[in-house]
């Protein structure tokens, strides 16, 4: 009997104190942790859509709920308008979920540029969806219509060679975004007003 | 006691040296090794946990009941996991991005539960130190070794941390990526080779 109290209350013990620990770690991070998803996930890929904004992108963010999915916005000002817009969507890779940021001119309707946030694609295959330029260059310029694909699929997008999945995930993620866009354009020029100089 | 403290440090990095000789703990050591840094992180996480449970392990073995000590050894396991997941998404996020599920799955590697088991729970508290460390070293150096070879070979450079890296694209202009190394059944082969190289010098 004495055992058996003895064990219930090191286990008890233990884990309470366990938590209580954990706990405080987890807001010890939790700004830093948040601070550095923007700065390393988000940030390199707005940077590089948005070069040339008078603004920072980063800083100059709304959010908006589609459904029960809320969306980070981030806004561009180019030429004294506040005309950019740029936004994420997930497709699926090979590895795993592949996150594409999209950048929209919200005055042409065109999409100003595609960027890949996280990945997990093989090193020297999928993962040049990331590294190398060539397949995120192609969407700069679009307009905005219902889907883009790869040329295998009939589309317009030439694929990484050996990273066909990659490159239809990435597509599919802009795609998507597309999609996002159109049904919230109004609200999103609505939102944009607001950061405008 | 038989081995002193310095012995109980250096068993690790030799004798005992985890992936190599006891060949245990092999879902990181194949997951995460392609590249040098990648096993490098992995390695020094490993490490954290080892001496934390093995100095905590060691610290309340008198109180840790015989018939739940299992269960103690994962509460304290699973919470230094969380720490390392925690500081990591903190301080080392892009490692954190690369390393993925590999992290929390240090939990059920059998290196730190083996440890906290045939080791800390039966000895003093500056041996399990000793131990905790030595082995996390030990598996930091064999994960950062493999890494390396496996990058060389398979992406034609080595990066050791940060921006510290060498290609070998200035060296030697006509090599040409082996990609296969740096994917899932080269991780086997490249282990393999290795663990038959460390038997031969080992004899």
């Amino acid at each position: 009997m004495n055992e058996m109290v003895k064990m219930v209350v090191v286990l008890t013990v233990l884990a309470s104190v366990a938590g209580g620990v954990l706990a405080a770690v987890n807001q010890g991070t939790a700004t830093q942790i948040e601070a550095q998803q923007l700065q390393f996930v988000k940030g390199p890929a707005i940077n590089k859509l948005m070069e040339g904004a008078s603004n920072n992108p980063i800083d100059d963010r709304f959010k908006l709920t589609q459904g029960d999915v809320e969306r980070s916005f981030f806004v561009g000002n180019f030429d004294g308008k506040t005309n950019t817009v740029a936004f994420e969507a997930f497709g699926k890779g090979y590895g795993g979920d592949i996150g594409v940021m999209v950048a929209f001119n919200v005055a042409t309707d065109k999409l100003k540029g595609a960027a890949v946030t996280i990945h997990s694609e093989t090193p020297g295959l999928g993962a040049n969806a990331k590294e190398k330029p060539d397949l995120v260059a192609q969407f700069a310029g679009l307009p905005v219509s219902d889907a883009v694909n790869v040329t295998k699929d009939g589309g317009q997008i030439n694929a990484i060679s050996g990273a066909t999945i990659t490159s239809r995930a990435v597509c599919n993620a802009v795609s998507k975004t597309m999609k996002i866009y159109q049904e919230l354009k109004p609200q999103l020029q609505q939102e944009m007003q607001k950061f405008g100089k | 006691m038989a081995k002193t403290i310095v012995q109980e440090f250096t068993k690790g990095l030799w004798q005992e040296l985890p992936p190599f000789r006891l060949v245990l703990g092999l879902c990181p050591v194949l997951g995460v090794t392609t590249t040098m840094e990648n096993g490098l992180g992995m390695g020094i996480a490993t490490t954290f946990v080892l001496f934390g449970s093995n100095l905590l392990v060691s610290l309340l073995k008198n109180i840790i009941p015989q018939k739940v000590r299992i269960a103690c050894f994962i509460i304290i396991i699973a919470s230094f996991v969380t720490i390392v997941e925690l500081l990591m998404q903190a301080y080392a996020y892009p490692l954190y991005l690369k390393l993925g599920v590999f992290i929390p799955l240090i939990v059920v590697n059998c290196i730190v539960l083996g440890r906290a088991e045939a080791f800390a729970y039966k000895n003093g508290l500056s041996h399990s130190m000793a131990d905790g460390l030595g082995i996390g070293i030990g598996f930091t150096l064999s994960l950062g070794a493999l890494g390396a070879v496996r990058e060389i070979l398979g992406a034609g450079s080595v990066t050791v941390w940060g921006d510290m890296s060498y290609n070998m694209a200035s060296a030697f202009p006509s090599f040409q990526p082996f990609s296969f190394m740096v994917q899932a059944p080269g991780a086997f082969i490249c282990l393999g080779l290795m663990l038959c190289l460390i038997n031969v010098i080992g004899d």
